[in-house]
């Protein structure tokens, strides 16, 4: 397909939506849903207005926010993966904690918000925490997969060649283990931000998801809008991130799967 | 020496090896105050406490509320999902048309909807629903367009040069292909229903077990707490059973067992 | 290289240059599979001795524990009884100097490096230095005839050209012994008389000592100087077979000679024995000469 027609593809759709709700939304009078042209018009001022750039909502809101987000969810890599290798690579030790994990998996993360109050309170270290515990669940229990389903020809291999423990995590377990891995760290991703703007929701005093929710109870709608719409871009932005960092780590399995579906 | 003992009953062993050994955790670390018993009840006193709540009708009717939100959720998106997965992922056109807007809508949080739920339904089931239909549907739709995407060309090609309607294509060919995407889907988005439900019941106040958990935070009732935790705990696993167990009857006929599409 | 053969049973060769030592050294080998059900046992007795730089192939009817002998060999397999010794040092695990070469080659190569990132990481866990490596991979590529191919990935390639991938990875390891498992059994057929030509040729530049294990008997008998003919499970050896078709061997040639034909119906005969449950050469009837 010509670049054209891509960039085209890419964006007719979308285009086409915004517009339909400009328009459907122009004449509104309805104070919940105000037209997309004032909503536009607030976005500047909400967010990026101040006497100096440090007293602008993005900095004191969202670039904290943002901030929580990524020490939890690198702490949850590092422990999710960590532990992850650990438990999958020794059969016994899965066997004792698979029901365990299983069950805490099964815990809706935000449910963990309230008992996180408890010990942490409200500042934050709680929100860190409660991001980290979130998203740490889909990694683990990913890398433990990925661990536990490497090719027993592979390990047999890697184990004739005498790759010492250390050297078996580090070109065996790990690589192998990555696809699994990146799915795991996906959905973790998707969980973070949830959590990050639902820690904030709950019980806080500064963070996009807080101003969110003051704009919507001082009944400040076109700023409320423009939140939810900063939200939905954090959220694109990360994933598309996401999806440039882990391509350099994944290139290899796209070729792979191919060979194996073409049929070697 | 050669052991008898199968392999298979060890992995149960352990497993309930692990289960006793985190209760007995829980009661201990509280008890010898390790940590504060105000913050982490040992597990006697959660125990007493679930059993206690389980006894009140109104810890069923919470439950109720919750099951009916998450499966009207489920059933909405699934439904939505799967024909519009087989829809878009039929016509190439369609296909190319929404790729960059599904792309753009997918990572959207679906608790940035909350405010504009609130707004639109106060403290409602609808509003909760909002947020289950929104989240799940992509976890169903994403499937199901890589399923249809599997199906064999050949196959296809073969279907159409017989001057198969649509609808027989879509019986025979697209749907058996697509399946156990379906059914992964379906678990997904089960599992990420539940977990919407139950934070929209939290944060917005819609009657059902996250309601119940976030009034006994508020009263500080903390052990009848952790019992709520502990339920919506068994509630996933049953939900992740419950899918799991329909995948594989659904399934049965199937040689092979597909993973999740890579993100 | 002398290799005596008795009746039931080998005994040992000894190379001139060892002094009464041989690389490899089997005694009482014994393999039970427990776990499920009945214990299974493998393999019953197995004693041999393979010299330095000799080049042994292993046949036996299907299930008779070749592979199981194999691992064993390697490390990979605890044995029930019996020992192992690899340059008179017991075998407990996988050995030093040891390379293995299996009959998955498409899943013994690891998908996420490169063809000379596969090849060079046993040594780079061996601890040779960077030079010397890529020196040894070098040649090792070049030896398999895959110079031009080192940055492509094993997936990319044929199932020939992965095979021979993994033999470079084994060569250049510079192992005393190579254990190869039926390496050639997934291979199309005139991709596998190059590869048995190949393995020859490394195995005369190299001098390394070869254990073959193999279900195809002409392949046996193409390769090796000596044929061990396993009895089904629980499995002993049969038969010690010296294969004496001398050092230069060529496809055509050597297929056609007479003697070729000789030991293979031989083989074979002994190998359909086995089928039918003889454990001793003295039970086997034998009804072609030889």
């Amino acid at each position: 397909m010509s670049a054209v027609r891509s960039v085209l593809y890419a964006v007719g759709l979308p285009l086409l939506l915004l517009a339909a709700w400009w328009v459907a939304t122009a004449d509104s009078e309805s104070p919940f849903n105000p037209p997309l042209s004032e909503i536009l018009a607030t976005f500047g001022p909400t967010w990026f207005s101040g006497d100096t750039f440090a007293d602008t909502r993005f900095v004191q809101d969202i670039l904290p926010s943002l901030g929580r987000l990524l020490v939890g969810y690198a702490a949850a890599l590092v422990v999710g993966i960590g532990l992850g290798v650990l438990i999958g690579a020794v059969r016994p030790l899965r066997e004792f904690a698979e029901p365990v994990l299983e069950f805490f998996r099964a815990i809706p993360p935000p449910v963990m918000v309230p008992v996180l109050m408890l010990f942490l309170g409200v500042g934050t270290s709680m929100r860190v925490f409660v991001i980290a515990t979130g998203a740490l669940w889909p990694i683990l229990l990913n890398t433990v997969e990925g661990v536990r389903g490497l090719d027993p020809v592979l390990q047999d291999t890697a184990r004739a060649f005498r790759l010492g423990r250390w050297g078996r995590v580090r070109r065996l377990m790990l690589p192998g283990a990555s696809p699994q891995i990146v799915t795991g760290a996906r959905q973790a991703l998707s969980i973070a931000i949830i959590l990050m703007v639902i820690s904030e929701m709950f019980a806080a005093r500064d963070g996009l998801g807080f101003s969110v929710v003051q704009f919507q109870r001082s009944f400040a709608i076109p700023e409320m809008w423009s939140g939810v719409i900063m939200l939905g871009l954090l959220g694109v932005l990360l994933s598309f991130v996401f999806r440039i960092a882990t391509g350099a780590v994944l290139a290899w399995y796209h070729g792979y799967l191919q060979a194996q579906r073409g049929g070697a | 020496m050669s052991s008898r003992r199968p392999v298979a009953h060890r992995a149960l062993w352990l497993g309930a090896a692990g289960v006793a050994t985190l209760l007995v955790v829980l009661q201990v670390v509280p008890s010898t105050g390790l940590v504060n018993p105000d913050f982490l009840p040992p597990t006697t006193q959660i125990l007493t406490a679930l059993v206690e709540r389980v006894q009140t009708p109104e810890f069923w009717t919470a439950l109720g509320d919750t099951l009916v939100t998450w499966i009207t959720g489920l059933a909405i998106s699934v439904v939505a999902g799967v024909v519009l997965g087989v829809v878009i992922g039929m016509v190439p056109f369609l296909r190319a048309a929404t790729a960059s807007t599904i792309e753009f809508l997918r990572p959207v949080p679906s608790v940035a909807l909350i405010p504009i739920a609130v707004l639109l339904w106060g403290t409602g089931m609808q509003a909760t629903l909002l947020l289950v239909v929104y989240a799940s549907f992509w976890q169903v739709l994403v499937q199901v367009l890589a399923g249809v995407q599997d199906v064999d060309p050949v196959a296809s090609d073969t279907a159409r040069s017989y001057r198969f309607s649509v609808l027989a294509r879509v019986r025979t060919l697209v749907w058996p292909t697509a399946l156990p995407y379906v059914m992964t889907g379906l678990r997904l988005g089960a599992a990420v229903a539940l977990i919407l439900t139950v934070t929209g019941e939290m944060l917005i106040g819609t009657p059902g077990i996250g309601k119940l958990l976030a009034v006994a935070r508020e009263s500080g009732a903390v052990p009848s707490m952790y019992a709520l935790v502990v339920v919506t705990g068994l509630l996933g696993v049953a939900v992740n059973l419950l899918a799991r167990a329909l995948e594989h009857r659904a399934l049965f006929w199937h040689p092979s067992v597909r993973g999740e599409v890579v993100a | 290289m002398t290799a005596p053969t008795g009746p039931t049973g080998p005994t040992g060769p000894t190379s001139p240059t060892s002094p009464n030592r041989p690389m490899l050294d089997v005694r009482a080998l014994r393999k039970v599979y427990t776990g499920r059900g009945e214990p299974v046992e493998a393999i019953e007795d197995l004693s041999f001795d393979v010299a330095e730089g000799e080049l042994v192939c292993v046949v036996g009817p299907s299930g008779a524990g070749k592979t199981t002998l194999l691992r064993c060999l390697a490390g990979l397999l605890p044995a029930t009884s019996g020992e192992v010794a690899l340059a008179g040092t017991p075998v407990t695990g996988p050995p030093q100097g040891m390379a293995v070469v299996l009959q998955e080659y498409g899943r013994s190569l690891f998908p996420w490096m490169t063809v000379v990132q596969n090849v060079e990481l046993p040594l780079k866990e061996k601890g040779v230095p960077r030079a010397e490596r890529a020196r040894l991979v070098g040649e090792a590529l070049e030896a398999v005839g895959l110079a031009d191919v080192g940055r492509s990935y094993p997936w990319q390639l044929s199932g020939g050209m992965q095979q021979r991938v993994a033999i470079a990875r084994a060569a250049a390891y510079e192992p005393q012994v190579l254990l190869m498992d039926e390496p050639f059994a997934a291979v199309d057929a005139q991709t596998r008389f190059e590869l048995e030509d190949l393995v020859r040729a490394l195995w005369q530049r190299l001098g390394v000592t070869v254990v073959f294990v193999t279900h195809d008997i002409d392949e046996a008998i193409y390769l090796g100087e000596r044929v061990l003919v396993l009895s089904a499970r629980p499995t002993v050896i049969l038969e010690d077979v010296r294969v004496d078709l001398g050092a230069e061997r060529d496809q055509l040639d050597t297929r056609g000679a007479p003697e070729f034909a000789r030991l293979r119906t031989h083989v074979y005969e002994l190998v359909q024995q086995a089928k039918q449950g003889v454990r001793s050469l003295a039970d086997a009837r034998l009804t072609h000469a030889g």
